[in-house]
């Protein structure tokens, strides 16, 4: 007989997947709660200045207008700065909404107008009147690159660049072939297809149920009750369905503050829902500038490696992230200097956006890798293979897997990648120039702690539940899989519950680490369950586990049977019910073995090969084909997976050609700030899309083997596009995206 | 958003008579860009006259040989018509190259042609905009600029007009119904639309109170030979960067008569009528087009960020005549055509 329960690993439709089509899910904005008020959010026109004053009183007068919520009115709130900190605040000092009369930013929150209707507020708000007093705002990091400074701060999962290793200059200068060049890419938004919204419901006894857009309820529960002075058991944060996150959901989001604010001072349940242009206010990947010089000896491996990268952050945070540090590992190299500055503008703190820094300095890098290959004589694969790092050279450590190799050449193979002649210009359909590219990358593969809890009824059903987030990647479906398997249950009579602070806690979720962490989360409660069960099967009568010990049974088909001998059976139900217990129950977490990771590198690898057709004469780049080859563990559900890496793509080919957050220094304002000129791909931008799992079985990273694919397939993209761009045209493009304009 | 009041019209003198009635009233079709506008206020009209009762949304033939359409017919409707796809299908063509299907079902005809500029500062109240605030200022010109126009510009504007459907109306010499507090009367299309000079706040020639009723196309289709090429930032759902109708009529290789118009250049459909006669009697060749294309952007001049758009659209004239002659769809015309 089959292990039907096998399901880890198999491509499992989402658990999820009929509550969102029917409309049955529930997002933020979608908890009717009795009795709401409706907050709209005022935003200011200006980069920097003073409030001189909230003209309340004529807005007050409209019918339905409930309050009206400025830095003249805010209630007294924490003073500290460590009580608006969040989990993953950059150093400095976090932006208060409607904390004094400063404007620090363009759309900056200004004042929360409630009202009884939604419609109420949104006119009372669109008639508020603010007098400011302007003040001179520096947003060019362009005029800032003389004033760049190494942050001291950081923020966590930061790591300075590691010293320079070998002698990057002086090798540079003695190389066969030398590149050196800057790389630019502008500011780009989340811009998640759901608003960011929180439904605060108010209780009687003055406790706050909050229905918040994030990534991570804990997170945002300790944000609102440091400040609003709650306990936890007054302050719960609920997030059961998320339209996406791409990190923007990562700190705690000011709609959230407005909401819970308004809440506590009406005694009355309060919504706010940002607007689609204020999704533009709160954090985005910051605008890069990058310089890399790469040296290669005459063998073509490389001499000198040096990539330095300047970026802009808020006055009040120093937000970094691994721009640099990836190219000290991803290619064999003895002379590395790495350099790292952020830049104070007046804008807002920027935000994690999927693949933080290494999106950002991949581009830079595997741009400078086709050039320095081109420059060389070698083909850009050959090129990367001659340069294969076997061990990383920054933290001196072996890999605890890496099957990059692989991905290089099963990605080459499915692409076609040996027809493609080298010189650009070289290939045609029509009057189409034909180009293909190829790039790749590196993301770290992390496990943090993690709790979870399962209940078993004697109904047979098994729910396990951790308050993790599932931001529309699968992390419903995959611990259902993770659960289903270890208890040996069929997944329907499996439900996985998250976003709850009720539940256990979990981290955020972000960075890739969701399914190792929470999934060796379950894993571990399903073995703590079973251990239960099997002390129960023990107590039947005429039992044939008697003897057994827990490394001796397994769970499969929905029995408990001995390995060695599978006849040897019970059914879990009838465990259940001789037990005479209406459930049964466990409770425990995961922490990563550090003793075994701390001597490994762990991280997941990618090869993208890009295919574009160019009609030179129009400035029109279509990207034809793209082969996204993935080595990140195992895999825990290759459809879930798939989808995943091919969102990736796509965003990838959106940062490639056409995304981009323009602001007006005028005004130190985004301008295209709307989906109408905020561009990212539509259907007809998207072609053929292959994805490639390379599967690796890695047993340090965490005992599920996983790394985790959130921000893997992202790498490499632009990158690959962008030099398949050059193999078409023979242009060099550096400053992304290459729209029309620069390939007339 | 402001409180408004709202009634339906059942007769196009009951919605000319509401509107004359109120102070600052707006007719309502598709509304797919006026309910935007009211969202950003931008637009704030106190009373909306809903038209989609209006019995305007019949597409039929006209006795001159012409064909007549609704002004509340939809564009996606306009652009199926057998008719439509038949006698003048750059007019679908260009229909189908704009916005998406789901706009395309809920855009009128009528509103299409009312459609405001997609100018960053217009749609941002935070910034001046002489066209939504007049005598406050023009950010786009010294701003960010690469949606804006390069021909017909003013100190005061540089906005574009945004539809692709009044390119090819333009280039078709498409003739407007409209009825107003006075009667009816019609406007030639080419006079509809109008540039910004010093009152960019006005987009057209309508009087107050005027009210679309319908178009009227003339019977020549050039069916034949005929392109609508739209260059942009992704392949569907965004404005033109530059866009041109062509229209050919030609006798072997020679040219009996062509029309250019072209889309995202300026602040109406851009035609210059002696560049098309200068090509009649002209062989259909890369060099006549090419000339034609240095006529026509003659007085073009860039502001910056569309620098780029006076090559394009040279450019891009040159291909769509060469379409328009060949009447072959070469790969990139595959991709940008791949729009419905």
């Amino acid at each position: 007989m089959s292990q039907y329960t096998n399901y880890i690993g198999k491509p499992t439709n989402r658990v999820d997947g009929p509550a969102k089509v029917t409309g049955a899910a529930k997002y933020a904005a979608e908890f009717n709660v009795p009795n709401l008020a409706y907050g709209v959010v005022v935003s200011s026109p200006i980069a920097k200045g003073k409030i001189i004053k909230v003209y309340s009183k004529p807005v007050l007068k409209i019918p339905g207008v409930l309050a009206v919520f400025s830095h003249e009115n805010v209630p007294n709130l924490a003073w500290f700065d460590r009580n608006y900190k969040d989990d993953v605040a950059p150093g400095g000092s976090p932006f208060r909404p409607l904390h004094d009369n400063e404007v620090k930013f363009s759309q900056q929150p200004i004042a929360l107008v409630v009202a009884d209707t939604f419609e109420v507020a949104r006119y009372a708000a669109s008639i508020l009147e603010i007098e400011y007093e302007e003040e001179d705002h520096e947003t060019d990091i362009e005029l800032k690159r003389t004033e760049g400074f190494m942050p001291g701060r950081g923020k966590s999962g930061w790591m300075p660049p590691p010293p320079p290793r070998g002698k990057p200059d002086k090798e540079w200068k003695k190389a066969a072939h030398r590149i050196e060049h800057e790389y630019i890419h502008g500011a780009q938004h989340h811009n998640p297809m759901e608003m960011f919204a929180t439904t605060t419901e108010y209780h009687p006894d003055g406790s706050i149920t909050a229905y918040d857009k994030t990534q991570g309820v804990y997170n945002a529960q300790q944000y609102i009750s440091k400040i609003f002075g709650l306990s936890k058991k007054q302050a719960r944060v609920v997030t059961e369905y998320m339209g996406g996150g791409f990190g923007s959901g990562l700190r705690p989001q000011y709609q959230l503050f407005m909401s819970v604010m308004a809440a506590l001072e009406l005694k009355r349940s309060v919504r706010v829902t940002l607007t689609r242009q204020q999704m533009f206010s709160f954090g985005h990947r910051p605008y890069t500038l990058q310089y890399v010089k790469l040296g290669t000896n005459p063998d073509g491996t490389l001499a000198a490696l040096q990539h330095h990268a300047l970026h802009e952050t808020s006055r009040f945070e120093e937000y970094t992230e691994n721009v640099v540090n990836w190219s000290g590992m991803l290619y064999q190299c003895d002379n590395v200097k790495l350099g790292y500055q952020l830049a104070e503008l007046d804008v807002y703190t920027p935000l994690d956006m999927r693949a933080p820094g290494a999106a950002t300095g991949s581009i830079a890098l595997e741009i400078a890798m086709d050039e320095m290959a081109f420059e060389a004589g070698l083909d850009p694969v050959d090129f990367r293979i001659r340069n294969y790092a076997e061990t990383d050279q920054n933290m001196k450590k072996p890999f605890s897997s890496k099957r990059l190799r692989d991905c290089y050449h099963q990605g080459a193979a499915k692409f076609g990648w040996e027809k493609r002649n080298p010189r650009p210009r070289s290939m045609r359909d029509g009057n189409m120039l034909v180009g293909w590219g190829m790039a790749g990358g590196v993301w770290d593969a992390t496990q943090k702690k993690s709790a979870a809890k399962a209940t078993l009824t004697a109904d047979g059903r098994l729910e396990v539940s951790s308050a993790t987030s599932d931001i529309g990647t699968g992390t419903y479906t995959i611990m259902t899989q993770i659960a289903a398997q270890y208890l040996g249950l069929p997944i329907e009579a499996v439900t996985f519950k998250l976003g709850d602070t009720d539940l256990p806690e979990a981290p955020l979720e972000g960075g890739s680490w969701t399914a190792a962490s929470v999934g060796t989360a379950v894993k571990n409660v399903c073995e703590e369950m079973g251990k239960k069960l099997l002390k129960q099967a023990q107590k039947m009568k005429g039992s044939p586990l008697k003897k057994a010990k827990f490394d001796d049974v397994e769970f499969v088909n929905g029995q408990i049977r001995l390995r060695l001998d599978p006849d040897q059976a019970v059914v879990i139900r009838d465990v259940l019910q001789a037990s005479g217990k209406e459930k049964l129950e466990a409770e425990t977490s995961a922490t990563p073995n550090m003793l075994k990771q701390m001597q490994h590198s762990m991280h997941s690898h990618n090869a993208v090969f890009a295919e574009v057709k160019v009609d030179e004469d129009l400035g029109t780049v279509h990207v034809t084909r793209v082969v996204n080859a993935v080595a990140a563990g195992r895999i825990l559900n290759l459809k879930t997976a798939r989808s995943q890496v091919l969102g990736s793509i796509v965003w990838g080919i959106s940062m490639a050609l056409m995304e981009e957050t323009i602001m007006d220094h005028k005004f130190g304002r985004y301008m295209n700030h709307n989906y109408a000129e905020y561009h990212i791909p539509v259907n007809a931008d998207v072609r053929d899309l292959q994805v490639l799992f390379v599967e690796e079985e890695d047993e340090v990273v965490n005992p599920l083997g996983v790394k985790g694919i959130g921000e893997i397939g992202l790498l490499g993209v632009a990158a690959a596009i962008a030099n398949a761009v050059f193999h078409a045209t023979g242009k060099r493009v550096r400053t992304l995206p290459v729209m029309i304009d620069k390939l007339l | 958003m402001n409180p408004f009041t709202y009634s339906h019209a059942t007769a196009v003198d009951d919605a000319v008579r509401d509107k004359a009635s109120h102070h600052d009233a707006a007719y309502i079709g598709g509304g797919t860009n006026l309910l935007d506008l009211m969202k950003e206020n931008v637009e704030r009209p106190t009373h909306l006259i809903g038209l989609n009762r209006l019995p305007l949304t019949k597409i039929q033939n006209d006795p001159e040989g012409g064909l007549r359409l609704g002004a509340l017919a939809t564009n996606a409707d306009t652009a199926w018509h057998p008719e439509v796809e038949k006698r003048y299908p750059l007019l679908s063509q260009a229909i189908l190259a704009g916005a998406s299907p789901q706009l395309r079902n809920m855009a009128t005809n009528g509103g299409n042609l009312m459609q405001r500029t997609r100018c960053y500062y217009f749609y941002d109240t935070a910034t001046p905009c002489n066209k939504r605030e007049p005598g406050s200022g023009c950010s786009a010109i010294g701003g960010y600029n690469r949606i804006h126009a390069i021909l017909g510009t003013s100190q005061s504007c540089i906005a574009t007009h945004p539809s692709d459907m009044c390119i090819a109306l333009a280039a078709l010499e498409a003739v407007v119904r409209v009825s107003g507090p006075n009667g009816e009367r019609t406007i030639e299309f080419a006079d509809f639309h109008r540039l910004p000079g010093n009152a960019p706040h006005i987009d057209n020639t309508l009087r107050p109170g005027e009210l679309i009723t319908g178009l009227d196309l003339p019977a020549k289709g050039f069916e034949k030979n005929y392109s609508y090429l739209k260059l942009r930032d992704r392949t569907s759902y965004a404005f033109a960067l530059v866009s041109v109708a062509a229209a050919l009529e030609l006798e072997g290789n020679t040219i009996k008569d062509a029309r250019i118009a072209l889309g995202g250049v300026a602040h109406k459909p851009w035609r210059d009528t002696d560049v098309e006669d200068a090509l009649k009697g002209q062989p259909a060749t890369a060099d006549t087009f090419r000339k034609a294309a240095t006529q026509l952007l003659q007085g073009a001049r860039g502001f910056g960020s569309n620098d780029f758009k006076v090559e394009l659209a040279k450019r891009a004239i040159v291909r769509a005549l060469k379409q328009a002659t060949e009447m072959k769809q070469g790969p990139t015309e595959a991709f940008l055509n791949s729009n419905p």
